[in-house]
């Protein structure tokens, strides 16, 4: 451990490099915004436009919290600079419900008790939609494997497949290719 | 994260460019190991280099039947592209078996490839490593070690490289094409990662300022035997514990070339043409593949708490060899 010391930089701090602006179309609405280049995503949509409900759990790519989808696929935000996703298209679990009406996913989640705390749900509402669009899913066992990447650590997992499950099913064999 | 600056390219020659004489830069694609170490203060790069706008996302055919990767397709779009799942299975299986559906949609080829061990004591800065610090010292070796190495070690590091696209890669015999200051070259797949040697925290013999543009397939894809066995801690979205990759053309029960990769053991994935040998000419029976996983990993070492990785190893590669002696053209195994 001696060996060890803490680095400091040679000539004093590094210059603060800029803020970038940058245009997300947010749950279908175009926002503009100032980042950091090391602004991630998540704290993007946490922080500076006010949308908590995707959460940051591990920081690290290793539960699956903060999924969102980017262009329609669902990537994790926490290992995601904003100043990279300029222009994309970004939809969170704020943009699911239509007028006041929770999506059908979201509804199965409540109908199927899909949840205890209800931390990691909107990761798991997003991943879901995002394997649904991939269409690869045709088995439970499928659903299982390909939502590995969002932990539940209340052990929800059962009633979660299960609310995929009934949505695909109601969604008219979506589970197909 | 340490601030840094951010510079977008549109081209391989910008990028070449951009990255000239500049150590202290480092590219970002998918991002997905890169910012992971950043926020855990292992890479503090003074500056970021976009090569997502760079036009390396086409898989197309090469003039030699195989198939060119480039170097930013998605691990998921080249898992499920229609040739590669029809050509080159293994390679799906493998990349399938990793990391986790959000992952694989961010994550790069060209990446993959370069990703970092996930050696615990590389990740905590608190402890000295020869790969983030040369010379420290390896806290692995004596420490906990049940994710480490058996083959090809040395006594300043133990870690493993933890792809699975890379060990289908291995017994693939895919070519890495990188570009630079001097053009472009190809590196056969061997030879780009490292064994650690005296040198673990140089991982590849691409050079800092090169680029990966693509990787490139051979025709044969061994698509009618192959096996991708991955053993883990928990059943998806972990890293191995032991991989193997197998490959095998066979007629009438008799086995013309076998290869076989593994994973998780070293600090490349790991190949031995000589064990290998011993599969061609011979019956596809349990008794031949036990002979060869002894001889594959007759050089193995442990490090106490992964001492069951040998005994795993030798069992793992007679399963996969057995697996891939059994399908005939597809279907999961």
């Amino acid at each position: 451990m001696g060996q060890h010391k803490i680095r400091t930089a040679g000539a004093g701090p590094p210059a603060v490099p800029g803020r970038t602006s940058i245009m997300l179309k947010l749950n279908g609405v175009a926002r503009q915004l100032d980042v950091a280049p090391w602004t991630t995503l998540l704290d993007a949509l946490r922080e500076a436009l006010d949308l908590t409900g995707t959460k940051k759990g591990c920081d690290h790519g290793q539960c699956g919290a903060c999924t969102v989808l980017v262009d329609g696929h669902r990537i994790l935000s926490c290992l995601t600079l904003a100043v990279m996703k300029d222009g994309a298209e970004v939809t969170t679990i704020e943009g699911l419900a239509q007028d006041g009406t929770l999506h059908a996913l979201q509804q199965a989640f409540i109908d199927h008790d899909a949840f205890q705390c209800g931390y990691c749900t909107p990761g798991q509402i997003c991943s879901a939609l995002g394997l649904i669009h991939e269409g690869r899913a045709r088995t439970a066992d499928d659903i299982r494997e390909l939502m590995s990447g969002n932990l539940c650590r209340c052990g929800a997992y059962p009633n979660i497949l299960a609310a995929i499950e009934s949505f695909m099913n109601a969604s008219d064999g979506v589970r197909a290719r | 994260m340490n601030a840094f600056t951010y510079t977008r390219v549109d081209d391989v020659a910008g990028a070449v460019r951009s990255i000239a004489g500049d150590g202290a830069a480092r590219f970002i694609a998918g991002g997905t190991n890169l910012l992971d170490l950043m926020k855990e203060n292992v890479e503090r790069p003074s500056r970021l280099i976009d090569i997502t706008h760079l036009p390396l996302r086409a898989i197309e055919l090469t003039s030699d039947g195989g198939l060119r990767i480039g170097a930013l397709v998605t691990n998921t779009d080249v898992a499920y592209h229609p040739e590669i799942e029809r050509r080159y299975p293994l390679l799906s299986r493998a990349i399938l078996a990793g990391a986790s559906a959000q992952l694989r949609n961010m994550a790069s080829v060209g990446g993959n490839l370069m990703q970092r061990t996930r050696c615990a004591y590389f990740y905590d800065n608190a402890t000295p490593c020869n790969k983030r610090t040369p010379g420290a010292g390896c806290s692995a070796i004596g420490g906990f070690t049940r994710y480490h190495a058996i083959l090809g070690t040395s006594e300043h590091c133990i870690a493993v490289h933890p792809s699975d696209m890379c060990v289908a890669l291995a017994a693939l015999e895919a070519v890495v094409r990188v570009t630079g200051p001097d053009g472009e070259r190809a590196i056969a797949f061997e030879d780009f990662h490292r064994v650690p040697g005296d040198t673990p925290h140089i991982d590849t013999n691409k050079r800092p300022d090169e680029i990966i543009t693509a990787v490139e397939l051979p025709a044969r894809g061994f698509a009618e035997r192959y096996a991708y066995l991955k053993v883990r801690d928990r059943a998806s979205y972990a890293f191995a514990l032991v991989s193997v990759a197998a490959a095998l053309r066979m007629t009438a029960g008799t086995i013309e070339e076998g290869r076989v990769a593994l994973g998780a053991v070293a600090h490349k994935p790991w190949r031995d043409r000589a064990a290998e040998s011993a599969l061609a000419g011979r019956p596809a029976s349990r008794q031949t593949f036990e002979r060869v996983a002894d001889e594959l990993v007759r050089g193995a070492r442990d490090f106490g708490l992964n001492r069951f990785k040998i005994p795993l190893a030798k069992r793992a590669i007679v399963r996969s060899l057995e697996q891939a002696a059994a399908t005939n053209g597809g279907g999961r195994p």
